[in-house]
Protein backbone atom coordinates (compact mmCIF):
# COMPACT_ATOMS: atom_id res chain seq x y z
CA UNK A 1 0.00 0.00 0.00
CA UNK A 2 1.32 3.39 -0.99
CA UNK A 3 1.48 5.96 1.82
CA UNK A 4 2.01 9.42 0.41
CA UNK A 5 2.63 12.69 2.16
CA UNK A 6 -0.69 14.10 0.98
CA UNK A 7 -2.41 11.08 2.56
CA UNK A 8 -0.68 11.84 5.84
CA UNK A 9 -1.88 15.45 5.86
CA UNK A 10 -5.38 14.32 5.00
CA UNK A 11 -5.28 11.73 7.71
CA UNK A 12 -4.10 14.14 10.39
CA UNK A 13 -6.66 16.73 9.26
CA UNK A 14 -9.47 14.22 9.61
CA UNK A 15 -8.16 13.06 12.97
CA UNK A 16 -8.01 16.69 14.07
CA UNK A 17 -11.56 17.19 12.82
CA UNK A 18 -12.68 14.23 14.87
CA UNK A 19 -10.98 15.52 18.02
CA UNK A 20 -12.29 19.03 17.46
CA UNK A 21 -15.90 17.92 17.24
CA UNK A 22 -15.63 15.13 19.76
CA UNK A 23 -14.06 17.15 22.53
CA UNK A 24 -16.02 20.23 21.56
CA UNK A 25 -19.29 18.41 22.12
CA UNK A 26 -18.58 17.71 25.77
CA UNK A 27 -19.03 21.23 27.12
CA UNK A 28 -22.26 22.23 25.40
CA UNK A 29 -23.76 18.84 26.20
CA UNK A 30 -23.17 19.13 29.92
CA UNK A 31 -23.76 22.87 30.15
CA UNK A 32 -27.03 22.89 28.22
CA UNK A 33 -28.20 19.89 30.18
CA UNK A 34 -27.62 21.71 33.44
CA UNK A 35 -29.47 24.75 32.09
CA UNK A 36 -32.42 22.63 30.99
CA UNK A 37 -32.57 20.83 34.32
CA UNK A 38 -32.60 24.08 36.24
CA UNK A 39 -35.31 25.36 33.90
CA UNK A 40 -37.46 22.36 34.72
CA UNK A 41 -36.92 22.97 38.41
CA UNK A 42 -37.81 26.63 37.95
CA UNK A 43 -40.98 25.83 36.02
CA UNK A 44 -41.95 23.32 38.67
CA UNK A 45 -41.62 26.06 41.23
CA UNK A 46 -43.46 28.69 39.14
CA UNK A 47 -45.55 27.13 36.33
CA UNK A 48 -47.24 30.37 35.24
CA UNK A 49 -43.93 31.78 34.10
CA UNK A 50 -43.19 28.81 31.86
CA UNK A 51 -42.96 31.01 28.76
CA UNK A 52 -40.38 33.38 30.22
CA UNK A 53 -38.38 30.56 31.77
CA UNK A 54 -38.31 28.50 28.58
CA UNK A 55 -37.24 31.56 26.58
CA UNK A 56 -34.44 32.33 29.02
CA UNK A 57 -33.35 28.71 28.94
CA UNK A 58 -33.13 28.76 25.15
CA UNK A 59 -31.14 32.02 25.12
CA UNK A 60 -28.69 30.68 27.66
CA UNK A 61 -28.38 27.37 25.86
CA UNK A 62 -27.75 29.19 22.59
CA UNK A 63 -24.75 30.96 24.09
CA UNK A 64 -23.43 27.66 25.40
CA UNK A 65 -23.97 26.14 21.96
CA UNK A 66 -21.78 28.77 20.34
CA UNK A 67 -18.53 27.06 21.27
CA UNK A 68 -19.90 23.81 19.94
CA UNK A 69 -20.61 25.59 16.66
CA UNK A 70 -17.03 26.87 16.56
CA UNK A 71 -15.85 23.26 16.91
CA UNK A 72 -18.24 22.15 14.16
CA UNK A 73 -17.00 24.89 11.84
CA UNK A 74 -13.36 23.97 12.42
CA UNK A 75 -14.17 20.28 11.93
CA UNK A 76 -15.98 21.01 8.65
CA UNK A 77 -13.11 23.23 7.52
CA UNK A 78 -10.67 20.44 8.24
CA UNK A 79 -12.79 17.91 6.41
CA UNK A 80 -13.82 19.82 3.30
CA UNK A 81 -11.71 22.91 2.86
CA UNK A 82 -8.19 22.04 3.93
CA UNK B 1 9.50 8.13 5.61
CA UNK B 2 11.18 10.69 3.42
CA UNK B 3 8.68 13.45 2.86
CA UNK B 4 8.98 17.14 2.28
CA UNK B 5 9.03 19.04 5.59
CA UNK B 6 5.89 20.98 4.65
CA UNK B 7 3.89 17.76 4.86
CA UNK B 8 4.82 17.15 8.49
CA UNK B 9 4.31 20.80 9.38
CA UNK B 10 0.91 21.01 7.72
CA UNK B 11 -0.27 17.77 9.27
CA UNK B 12 0.78 18.87 12.74
CA UNK B 13 -0.80 22.31 12.24
CA UNK B 14 -4.15 20.89 11.23
CA UNK B 15 -4.16 18.37 14.05
CA UNK B 16 -3.21 21.14 16.45
CA UNK B 17 -6.06 23.29 15.15
CA UNK B 18 -8.48 20.49 15.95
CA UNK B 19 -7.03 20.10 19.45
CA UNK B 20 -7.18 23.85 20.08
CA UNK B 21 -10.88 24.30 19.47
CA UNK B 22 -11.74 20.83 20.75
CA UNK B 23 -10.34 21.45 24.22
CA UNK B 24 -11.13 25.16 24.13
CA UNK B 25 -14.84 24.62 23.64
CA UNK B 26 -15.23 22.47 26.75
CA UNK B 27 -14.73 24.96 29.55
CA UNK B 28 -16.62 27.91 28.12
CA UNK B 29 -19.70 25.82 27.33
CA UNK B 30 -19.71 24.24 30.80
CA UNK B 31 -19.45 27.63 32.47
CA UNK B 32 -22.08 29.23 30.24
CA UNK B 33 -24.48 26.35 30.79
CA UNK B 34 -24.07 26.69 34.55
CA UNK B 35 -24.80 30.42 34.24
CA UNK B 36 -27.91 29.80 32.17
CA UNK B 37 -29.17 27.23 34.63
CA UNK B 38 -28.67 29.45 37.66
CA UNK B 39 -30.28 32.40 35.86
CA UNK B 40 -33.35 30.34 35.10
CA UNK B 41 -33.57 28.84 38.55
CA UNK B 42 -33.63 32.24 40.16
CA UNK B 43 -35.88 33.80 37.56
CA UNK B 44 -38.61 31.50 38.83
CA UNK B 45 -38.49 33.34 42.15
CA UNK B 46 -38.77 36.80 40.65
CA UNK B 47 -39.92 36.72 37.03
CA UNK B 48 -40.24 40.49 36.92
CA UNK B 49 -36.44 40.81 37.08
CA UNK B 50 -36.04 38.97 33.79
CA UNK B 51 -34.53 41.98 32.02
CA UNK B 52 -31.75 42.53 34.55
CA UNK B 53 -31.04 38.87 35.09
CA UNK B 54 -30.84 38.18 31.37
CA UNK B 55 -28.41 41.08 30.95
CA UNK B 56 -26.14 39.85 33.72
CA UNK B 57 -26.34 36.30 32.41
CA UNK B 58 -25.32 37.36 28.92
CA UNK B 59 -22.49 39.58 30.14
CA UNK B 60 -21.15 36.83 32.37
CA UNK B 61 -21.41 34.29 29.57
CA UNK B 62 -19.54 36.69 27.28
CA UNK B 63 -16.58 36.74 29.68
CA UNK B 64 -16.62 32.95 29.79
CA UNK B 65 -16.73 32.87 26.00
CA UNK B 66 -13.55 34.91 25.68
CA UNK B 67 -11.35 31.94 26.57
CA UNK B 68 -12.97 29.89 23.82
CA UNK B 69 -12.47 32.79 21.41
CA UNK B 70 -8.72 32.75 22.17
CA UNK B 71 -8.70 29.06 21.32
CA UNK B 72 -10.69 29.67 18.13
CA UNK B 73 -8.25 32.40 17.05
CA UNK B 74 -5.30 30.05 17.52
CA UNK B 75 -7.21 27.34 15.67
CA UNK B 76 -7.81 29.65 12.70
CA UNK B 77 -4.18 30.76 12.72
CA UNK B 78 -3.11 27.14 12.59
CA UNK B 79 -5.51 26.35 9.75
CA UNK B 80 -4.89 29.37 7.56
CA UNK B 81 -1.83 31.13 8.94
CA UNK B 82 0.60 29.45 6.60
CA UNK B 83 2.68 27.31 8.92
CA UNK B 84 6.27 27.16 7.80
CA UNK B 85 9.63 26.02 9.03
CA UNK B 86 13.11 24.95 8.01
CA UNK B 87 12.64 21.30 8.75
CA UNK B 88 9.93 18.80 9.53
CA UNK B 89 10.39 19.11 13.29
CA UNK B 90 8.87 22.60 13.26
CA UNK B 91 5.45 21.03 12.99
CA UNK B 92 5.52 20.17 16.68
CA UNK B 93 5.51 23.87 17.57
CA UNK B 94 2.11 24.27 15.92
CA UNK B 95 0.71 21.19 17.59
CA UNK B 96 1.99 22.46 20.94
CA UNK B 97 0.43 25.88 20.29
CA UNK B 98 -2.91 24.19 19.72
CA UNK B 99 -2.58 22.25 22.98
CA UNK B 100 -1.54 25.35 24.95
CA UNK B 101 -4.43 27.49 23.74
CA UNK B 102 -6.98 24.69 23.95
CA UNK B 103 -6.19 23.29 27.38
CA UNK B 104 -5.77 26.68 29.04
CA UNK B 105 -9.29 27.67 27.98
CA UNK B 106 -10.83 24.77 29.91
CA UNK B 107 -10.25 26.26 33.32
CA UNK B 108 -10.99 29.86 32.47
CA UNK B 109 -14.32 29.04 30.89
CA UNK B 110 -15.54 27.16 33.94
CA UNK B 111 -14.02 29.76 36.25
CA UNK B 112 -15.84 32.64 34.57
CA UNK B 113 -19.16 30.85 34.31
CA UNK B 114 -19.40 30.06 38.01
CA UNK B 115 -19.39 33.69 39.27
CA UNK B 116 -21.85 34.66 36.54
CA UNK B 117 -24.31 32.03 37.72
CA UNK B 118 -23.87 33.01 41.36
CA UNK B 119 -24.32 36.68 40.40
CA UNK B 120 -27.69 35.91 38.77
CA UNK B 121 -28.68 34.02 41.91
CA UNK B 122 -27.56 36.88 44.14
CA UNK B 123 -29.30 39.59 42.14
CA UNK B 124 -32.64 37.91 42.62
CA UNK B 125 -32.07 37.53 46.34
CA UNK B 126 -31.10 41.21 46.68
CA UNK B 127 -32.42 43.26 43.74
CA UNK B 128 -31.25 46.55 45.26
CA UNK B 129 -27.62 45.44 44.99
CA UNK B 130 -27.89 44.25 41.37
CA UNK B 131 -25.43 46.69 39.84
CA UNK B 132 -22.84 46.11 42.58
CA UNK B 133 -23.17 42.37 42.17
CA UNK B 134 -22.72 42.61 38.42
CA UNK B 135 -19.61 44.75 38.94
CA UNK B 136 -18.15 42.25 41.42
CA UNK B 137 -18.85 39.46 38.93
CA UNK B 138 -17.09 41.30 36.13
CA UNK B 139 -14.00 42.04 38.20
CA UNK B 140 -13.84 38.51 39.50
CA UNK B 141 -14.30 36.82 36.14
CA UNK B 142 -11.73 39.10 34.54
CA UNK B 143 -9.08 37.60 36.84
CA UNK B 144 -10.12 34.10 35.78
CA UNK B 145 -9.18 34.87 32.19
CA UNK B 146 -5.51 35.42 33.11
CA UNK B 147 -4.52 31.74 32.78
CA UNK B 148 -6.16 31.58 29.34
CA UNK B 149 -4.14 34.65 28.37
CA UNK B 150 -0.96 32.91 29.54
CA UNK B 151 -1.88 29.96 27.33
CA UNK B 152 -2.58 32.28 24.42
CA UNK B 153 0.77 34.05 24.89
CA UNK B 154 2.66 30.75 24.82
CA UNK B 155 0.68 29.62 21.77
CA UNK B 156 1.48 32.87 19.95
CA UNK B 157 5.14 32.57 20.83
CA UNK B 158 5.22 29.01 19.55
CA UNK B 159 3.58 30.02 16.28
CA UNK B 160 5.34 33.30 15.59
CA UNK B 161 8.58 33.57 17.55
CA UNK B 162 10.54 31.52 15.07
CA UNK B 163 12.45 29.47 17.59
CA UNK B 164 14.96 27.15 16.04
CA UNK B 165 14.56 23.40 16.11
CA UNK B 166 17.78 21.59 15.38
CA UNK B 167 17.07 17.98 16.09
CA UNK B 168 14.56 15.47 17.30
CA UNK B 169 15.18 16.39 20.95
CA UNK B 170 13.92 19.94 20.42
CA UNK B 171 10.55 18.50 19.36
CA UNK B 172 9.97 17.23 22.87
CA UNK B 173 10.82 20.50 24.55
CA UNK B 174 8.22 22.41 22.51
CA UNK B 175 5.60 19.72 23.00
CA UNK B 176 6.26 19.82 26.74
CA UNK B 177 6.08 23.64 26.70
CA UNK B 178 2.66 23.52 25.08
CA UNK B 179 1.42 20.89 27.51
CA UNK B 180 2.64 22.67 30.63
CA UNK B 181 1.25 26.03 29.55
CA UNK B 182 -2.12 24.45 28.84
CA UNK B 183 -2.45 22.08 31.78
CA UNK B 184 -1.24 24.43 34.51
CA UNK B 185 -3.83 27.01 33.51
CA UNK B 186 -6.75 24.66 34.14
CA UNK B 187 -6.52 24.61 37.92
CA UNK B 188 -5.91 28.34 38.26
CA UNK B 189 -8.77 29.16 35.93
CA UNK B 190 -11.28 27.16 37.95
CA UNK B 191 -9.72 28.25 41.23
CA UNK B 192 -9.97 31.96 40.49
CA UNK B 193 -13.65 31.64 39.72
CA UNK B 194 -14.56 30.13 43.08
CA UNK B 195 -13.83 33.19 45.30
CA UNK B 196 -15.50 35.42 42.71
CA UNK B 197 -18.68 33.35 42.79
CA UNK B 198 -18.74 33.20 46.55
CA UNK B 199 -18.13 36.97 46.73
CA UNK B 200 -21.16 37.55 44.50
CA UNK B 201 -23.25 35.33 46.75
CA UNK B 202 -21.95 37.08 49.86
CA UNK B 203 -22.72 40.47 48.38
CA UNK B 204 -26.30 39.39 47.87
CA UNK B 205 -26.65 38.29 51.46
CA UNK B 206 -24.80 41.22 53.03
CA UNK B 207 -24.43 44.16 50.65
CA UNK B 208 -22.73 46.30 53.30
CA UNK B 209 -19.61 44.09 53.24
CA UNK B 210 -18.71 45.06 49.71
CA UNK B 211 -15.27 46.48 50.49
CA UNK B 212 -14.04 43.50 52.49
CA UNK B 213 -15.44 41.04 49.96
CA UNK B 214 -13.71 42.78 47.08
CA UNK B 215 -10.40 42.70 48.93
CA UNK B 216 -10.58 39.05 49.91
CA UNK B 217 -11.82 38.00 46.48
CA UNK B 218 -8.95 39.78 44.73
CA UNK B 219 -6.30 38.51 47.14
CA UNK B 220 -7.64 34.97 46.97
CA UNK B 221 -7.91 34.97 43.16
CA UNK B 222 -4.49 36.57 42.73
CA UNK B 223 -2.68 34.01 44.88
CA UNK B 224 -4.43 31.22 42.97
CA UNK B 225 -2.67 32.46 39.83
CA UNK B 226 0.64 31.12 41.21
CA UNK B 227 -0.06 27.75 39.67
CA UNK B 228 -0.46 29.22 36.18
CA UNK B 229 2.63 31.40 36.69
CA UNK B 230 4.80 28.44 37.68
CA UNK B 231 3.54 26.65 34.58
CA UNK B 232 4.40 29.68 32.47
CA UNK B 233 7.93 29.76 33.92
CA UNK B 234 8.51 26.11 33.04
CA UNK B 235 7.09 26.75 29.55
CA UNK B 236 9.55 29.62 29.02
CA UNK B 237 12.45 27.54 30.34
CA UNK B 238 11.51 24.74 27.98
CA UNK B 239 11.19 27.06 25.01
CA UNK B 240 14.31 29.13 25.49
CA UNK B 241 16.93 26.96 27.17
CA UNK B 242 19.22 25.29 24.70
CA UNK B 243 19.33 21.54 25.16
CA UNK B 244 21.23 21.03 21.95
CA UNK B 245 24.18 19.14 23.32
CA UNK B 246 22.22 16.60 25.30
CA UNK B 247 21.77 13.01 24.17
CA UNK B 248 18.32 12.06 22.85
CA UNK B 249 18.02 9.15 25.24
CA UNK B 250 17.06 9.92 28.01
CA UNK B 251 16.60 13.67 27.55
CA UNK B 252 13.40 13.32 25.50
CA UNK B 253 11.77 11.86 28.58
CA UNK B 254 13.38 14.40 30.91
CA UNK B 255 11.88 17.29 28.94
CA UNK B 256 8.44 15.70 28.59
CA UNK B 257 8.48 14.70 32.24
CA UNK B 258 9.45 18.23 33.26
CA UNK B 259 6.44 19.59 31.42
CA UNK B 260 4.02 17.04 32.85
CA UNK B 261 5.34 17.38 36.40
CA UNK B 262 4.45 21.05 36.77
CA UNK B 263 1.57 20.96 34.31
CA UNK B 264 -0.37 18.24 36.08
CA UNK B 265 0.70 19.17 39.62
CA UNK B 266 -0.53 22.73 39.12
CA UNK B 267 -4.11 21.56 38.60
CA UNK B 268 -4.72 20.62 42.22
CA UNK B 269 -3.25 23.63 44.05
CA UNK B 270 -4.80 25.99 41.53
CA UNK B 271 -8.30 24.74 42.28
CA UNK B 272 -7.56 24.15 45.97
CA UNK B 273 -6.39 27.70 46.55
CA UNK B 274 -9.65 28.87 45.05
CA UNK B 275 -11.67 26.69 47.43
CA UNK B 276 -9.94 28.36 50.39
CA UNK B 277 -10.52 31.81 48.88
CA UNK B 278 -14.20 31.03 48.42
CA UNK B 279 -14.46 30.01 52.06
CA UNK B 280 -12.84 33.29 53.08
CA UNK B 281 -15.30 35.35 51.06
CA UNK B 282 -18.20 33.43 52.59
CA UNK B 283 -16.79 33.94 56.09
CA UNK B 284 -16.28 37.67 55.79
CA UNK B 285 -19.71 38.21 54.23
CA UNK B 286 -21.36 36.66 57.26
CA UNK B 287 -19.06 38.37 59.79
CA UNK B 288 -17.29 41.47 58.46
CA UNK B 289 -15.45 42.12 61.73
CA UNK B 290 -13.56 38.87 61.31
CA UNK B 291 -11.73 40.12 58.23
CA UNK B 292 -8.28 40.15 59.80
CA UNK B 293 -8.20 36.58 61.20
CA UNK B 294 -10.00 35.33 58.10
CA UNK B 295 -7.39 36.92 55.84
CA UNK B 296 -4.56 35.42 57.88
CA UNK B 297 -6.07 31.96 57.89
CA UNK B 298 -6.85 32.22 54.19
CA UNK B 299 -3.26 33.13 53.37
CA UNK B 300 -1.91 30.28 55.50
CA UNK B 301 -4.43 27.87 54.03
CA UNK B 302 -3.69 28.81 50.42
CA UNK B 303 0.03 28.73 51.16
CA UNK B 304 -0.06 25.11 52.26
CA UNK B 305 -2.14 24.05 49.26
CA UNK B 306 0.56 25.40 46.96
CA UNK B 307 3.12 23.02 48.47
CA UNK B 308 2.59 20.22 45.96
CA UNK B 309 2.86 22.79 43.19
CA UNK B 310 6.32 23.63 44.52
CA UNK B 311 7.25 19.94 44.62
CA UNK B 312 6.11 19.61 41.01
CA UNK B 313 8.15 22.67 40.07
CA UNK B 314 11.18 21.26 41.88
CA UNK B 315 10.95 17.95 40.06
CA UNK B 316 10.58 19.84 36.77
CA UNK B 317 13.75 21.81 37.48
CA UNK B 318 15.63 18.64 38.40
CA UNK B 319 14.52 17.02 35.16
CA UNK B 320 15.39 20.07 33.10
CA UNK B 321 18.79 20.84 34.57
CA UNK B 322 19.97 17.51 35.90
CA UNK B 323 22.76 15.89 33.97
CA UNK B 324 21.90 12.44 32.72
CA UNK B 325 24.43 10.38 30.85
CA UNK B 326 23.53 8.89 27.51
CA UNK B 327 21.64 5.69 28.06
CA UNK B 328 22.16 2.41 26.34
CA UNK B 329 18.52 1.37 26.38
CA UNK B 330 15.03 2.70 26.99
CA UNK B 331 14.92 2.12 30.73
CA UNK B 332 16.31 5.48 31.98
CA UNK B 333 13.96 7.35 29.64
CA UNK B 334 10.90 5.71 31.11
CA UNK B 335 12.28 6.20 34.59
CA UNK B 336 12.43 9.95 34.05
CA UNK B 337 9.03 10.07 32.38
CA UNK B 338 7.66 8.11 35.31
CA UNK B 339 9.18 10.66 37.69
CA UNK B 340 7.38 13.46 35.90
CA UNK B 341 4.06 11.61 35.95
CA UNK B 342 4.49 10.60 39.60
CA UNK B 343 4.91 14.13 40.83
CA UNK B 344 2.48 15.49 38.28
CA UNK B 345 -0.49 13.35 39.20
CA UNK B 346 0.61 13.23 42.81
CA UNK B 347 0.25 16.96 43.15
CA UNK B 348 -3.42 17.05 42.21
CA UNK B 349 -5.06 15.29 45.13
CA UNK B 350 -3.31 16.98 48.07
CA UNK B 351 -3.83 20.36 46.43
CA UNK B 352 -7.60 19.91 46.22
CA UNK B 353 -7.91 18.15 49.57
CA UNK B 354 -5.93 20.76 51.48
CA UNK B 355 -8.01 23.37 49.74
CA UNK B 356 -11.23 21.75 50.97
CA UNK B 357 -9.80 21.63 54.50
CA UNK B 358 -8.78 25.28 54.31
CA UNK B 359 -12.17 26.27 52.97
CA UNK B 360 -14.02 24.76 55.91
CA UNK B 361 -11.45 26.06 58.42
CA UNK B 362 -11.63 29.62 57.22
CA UNK B 363 -15.43 29.55 57.29
CA UNK B 364 -15.30 28.60 60.96
CA UNK B 365 -12.76 31.36 61.66
CA UNK B 366 -15.39 33.73 60.35
CA UNK B 367 -17.92 32.35 62.79
CA UNK B 368 -15.49 32.20 65.76
CA UNK B 369 -12.67 34.68 65.18
CA UNK B 370 -11.45 34.37 68.76
CA UNK B 371 -10.70 30.68 68.16
CA UNK B 372 -8.70 31.38 65.03
CA UNK B 373 -5.46 29.95 66.43
CA UNK B 374 -7.09 26.64 67.36
CA UNK B 375 -8.80 26.41 63.99
CA UNK B 376 -5.64 27.25 62.07
CA UNK B 377 -3.69 24.66 64.05
CA UNK B 378 -6.31 21.99 63.33
CA UNK B 379 -6.33 22.99 59.68
CA UNK B 380 -2.55 22.66 59.43
CA UNK B 381 -2.51 19.26 61.13
CA UNK B 382 -5.23 18.01 58.84
CA UNK B 383 -3.51 19.40 55.76
CA UNK B 384 -0.25 17.78 56.79
CA UNK B 385 -1.87 14.36 56.74
CA UNK B 386 -3.32 15.12 53.32
CA UNK B 387 0.16 16.11 52.22
CA UNK B 388 1.48 12.63 52.91
CA UNK B 389 0.70 11.16 49.52
CA UNK B 390 2.21 14.25 47.93
CA UNK B 391 5.41 13.55 49.83
CA UNK B 392 5.34 9.89 48.74
CA UNK B 393 5.01 11.06 45.14
CA UNK B 394 7.93 13.43 45.58
CA UNK B 395 10.07 10.67 47.09
CA UNK B 396 9.21 8.26 44.29
CA UNK B 397 9.92 10.93 41.68
CA UNK B 398 13.28 11.74 43.26
CA UNK B 399 14.20 8.04 43.47
CA UNK B 400 13.27 7.58 39.81
CA UNK B 401 15.47 10.52 38.85
CA UNK B 402 18.43 9.59 41.01
CA UNK B 403 18.42 5.93 40.10
CA UNK B 404 18.79 6.62 36.39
Amino acid sequence: MEFTGADFIRGMSLLGAGLAMGLGAIGPGVGEGFAAGKACEAIGRNPEEAGLLTRTMLVGQAVSESTGIYSLVVALLLMFVI
Amino acid sequence: MEWDSTIWISAASYFGAGCAIGFGAIGAALGEGYTAGKANENLSYRPEMSGDVLKTMLVGQAVAESAAIFALVVSMLLLFGGAAGDNAFHGIKYLAAGLAAGLSAVGSGIGAGYPAGKACESMVRQPAASSQITLMMLIGSAVTQTPAIFGLVVAMMLIFAGMAIEGALDMWKFLAAGLVAGLSAVGSGIGSGLPAGQACEGLGRHPETRGQLMLLMLVGSAITQTAAIFGLVIAFLLMFVDFGGSPYYPYWAALLGAGLSTGLAAMGPGAGGGIVGAGACDAVARNPESQRPVMTTMLVGIGTTQSTLIYGFLVSLLLLFGSFSESANYVPSFSLLGAGLAMGFGGIGPGIGEGITGGYAVRQVGRLPERATLLTRTMLVGQAVSESTGIYSLVVALLLIINV
